[in-house]
């Protein structure tokens, strides 16, 4: 492997103060992010409709655009109703522990090499701990709503999110350990070339699969879904407090998809120079992210939910096995400096074998996988 | 003071509040989530001290993996509200086991003769980190993950047993 140079990154003040310059770009993520939401909000409803041969919304403003707005307004004025039987502070407390993680993440995400908040050495490592702190505020908001629906989807998230975690973080690491730096922009700039995918698809698929799931969008939508626990977690909340959970959901689709990005398909560099112009950064950046983003709404209407014990199946029995599959292939390339293209093939062949584990076990099933009793329990208590 | 300080002592006061909140609150959720409190309180202090990675290490491991577990065998068990203070005859015993404890860390705290520089925090690099870690001290590093490796057999073990039943 190519050996980590210091890469000098531009840190480019807003204002001399630097407790100003913070504030100020604290400012600017929190007057972009609710925009951007809205309209995602608006591309998801879209983008579902026309996968599903509907127009989506037609009636607010031009193709519907205005919708999001719409949607915020109501969800602005509408009433805050809280459950009488409801644990106050963890009932109000939930949201914010949900929503303020995924802001904390975003902060260690650059997404040009000018554009950032924070150029972190330790921040790969930094955005996935501070993200699993969400899993907090799922289970406070399932527990402090006193509602059996919301309790089991608290429950369910837990079990979910901190399960998936760990293929995740482990993907990660595969990645961490060929570029040899945990900071994003070193990562990012050893992409010149070739990007990390072209080494690590194995590592891609696992890192895309557990994404997935920390989302808990369809196909892993188990602790909110609407037919078995109407919602989960968010049962109880109405108005401001919910569109809280709704702003988390799509920051953290949009965080995902742009670290995906970043540390598989060479963020704002590949396929072009190193040093090219912001305007091709900003739009290299987007349109990676936003394929990342099309895809997981494209997932969401061709595939159906797993059940829960399918889903823990998934995780603990291919998805880490594999991961960890891929460490060893990495530290077996990296100590006996075996050429890159071996690691093409190796985590390649790796990765089909995967799949056709995967296509193996659910056709000869019919489900994922062969239901053991303990898993079978778990599902009947959850 | 300076803005160090002034920032230490805010999260010494969060930090203290999430431990007195475990002991103190009569809910055993609460209890939990004080020491989710508690334990980023720590992390923060970890980041003062220019200890970004160990910092980064609490929140996973503790904020986000072993409290959300806690939370979880809870609410799996229908944890209920301790219906006033847990009193018994062991109280005594207990204060005197509590203020030993308390001395002790005291006398450590203000007795030990600290290596390196106490004034100001030093900063190690993740790669000292990781080549100390995997050279100097890498038996400790070895027999802990097979600690680790020997309680994850023995739960499969039990976790088995009993679905045999």
């Amino acid at each position: 492997m190519r050996s980590i140079g210091s890469y000098e990154t531009v840190t480019f003040l807003l204002a001399e103060n630097v407790w100003l310059d913070a504030l100020l770009r604290m400012g600017i993520v929190a007057l972009l992010v609710p925009v951007g939401v809205i309209l995602l909000t608006w591309v998801e409803r879209k983008v579902i409709g026309r996968l599903q041969q509907r127009l989506g919304p037609m009636h607010v403003g031009p193709f519907g655009l205005l919708q999001g707005l719409a949607d915020t307004i109501k969800l602005m004025t509408k009433e805050d109703v809280r459950p009488d039987s409801a644990d106050r502070p963890t009932f109000e407390l939930a949201v914010f522990v949900i929503v303020v993680p995924v802001f904390m993440a975003a902060v260690a995400v650059p997404f040009t090499s000018d554009i950032f908040v924070r150029n972190m050495t330790l921040g790969l490592f930094y955005f996935l701990a501070v993200s699993s702190l969400g899993i907090v505020g799922f289970v406070m908001a399932g527990w402090g709503s006193d509602n059996k629906y919301a309790l089991l989807g608290g429950v369910r998230a837990g079990a979910q999110l901190i399960s998936y975690e760990i293929p995740l973080i482990l993907s990660a690491v595969a990645v961490a350990m060929l570029g040899q730096s945990l900071n994003l922009y070193t990562l990012v700039n050893l992409q010149d070339n070739t990007p990390f995918i072209a080494y690590q698809p194995l590592a891609f698929i696992i890192f895309v699969i557990a994404g997935l799931a920390e989302l808990y969008r369809q196909p892993f939508d188990i602790p909110v879904a609407e037919t078995e626990v109407v919602g989960g977690p968010s049962v109880e909340y109405s108005g401001i407090r919910w569109s809280m959970f709704q702003m988390g959901e799509f920051v953290s689709l949009v965080l995902i998809s742009a670290l995906a990005s970043l540390i598989f398909l060479g963020g704002w560099i590949w396929p072009f120079s190193a040093d090219n112009a912001t305007w091709l950064q900003v739009s290299l950046m987007v349109v990676k992210t936003s394929a990342f983003i099309l895809f997981f709404m494209w997932m969401r209407v061709s595939v159906p939910r797993l059940r829960i014990d399918q889903l823990m199946a998934l995780c603990w029995q291919i998805l880490l096995p594999f991961a960890f599959l891929q460490i060893i292939i990495n530290g077996l390339v990296l100590v006996y400096d075996w050429p890159n293209w071996t690691l093409t093939i190796l985590s390649g062949t790796a990765a089909i074998a995967m799949g056709t584990l995967i296509y193996h076990i659910a056709r000869r099933s019919g489900v994922l996988y062969q239901t053991s009793g303990a898993a079978q329990r778990v599902g009947s208590v959850l | 003071m300076t803005y160090e300080e002034a920032i230490f002592y805010v999260i010494a006061a969060v930090t203290v509040a999430g431990g007195l909140g475990v002991v103190i609150a009569r809910n055993v959720i609460h209890s939990a989530l004080f020491l989710i409190m508690a334990l980023l309180g720590v992390a923060a202090v970890y980041v003062l001290l220019a200890s970004e990675f160990l910092a980064i290490v609490q929140v996973l491991v503790y904020g986000g993996a072993v409290t959300i577990l806690i939370l979880f065998a809870m609410m799996l068990t229908r944890v209920r509200d301790t219906a006033g203070p847990m009193d018994g005859p062991q109280r005594p015993i207990a204060a005197l086991a509590a203020t030993i404890f308390l001395g002790t860390t005291v006398l450590a705290v203000t007795q030990t003769e600290w290596r390196g520089n106490t004034e100001e925090a030093t900063v190690i690099s993740i790669y000292e980190i990781g080549e100390v870690l995997f050279t100097t001290w890498a038996m400790p590093f070895e027999i802990a993950s097979l600690v680790l490796m020997v309680s994850l057999i023995g739960a499969i073990v039990l976790a088995r047993g009993e679905e045999g039943e």
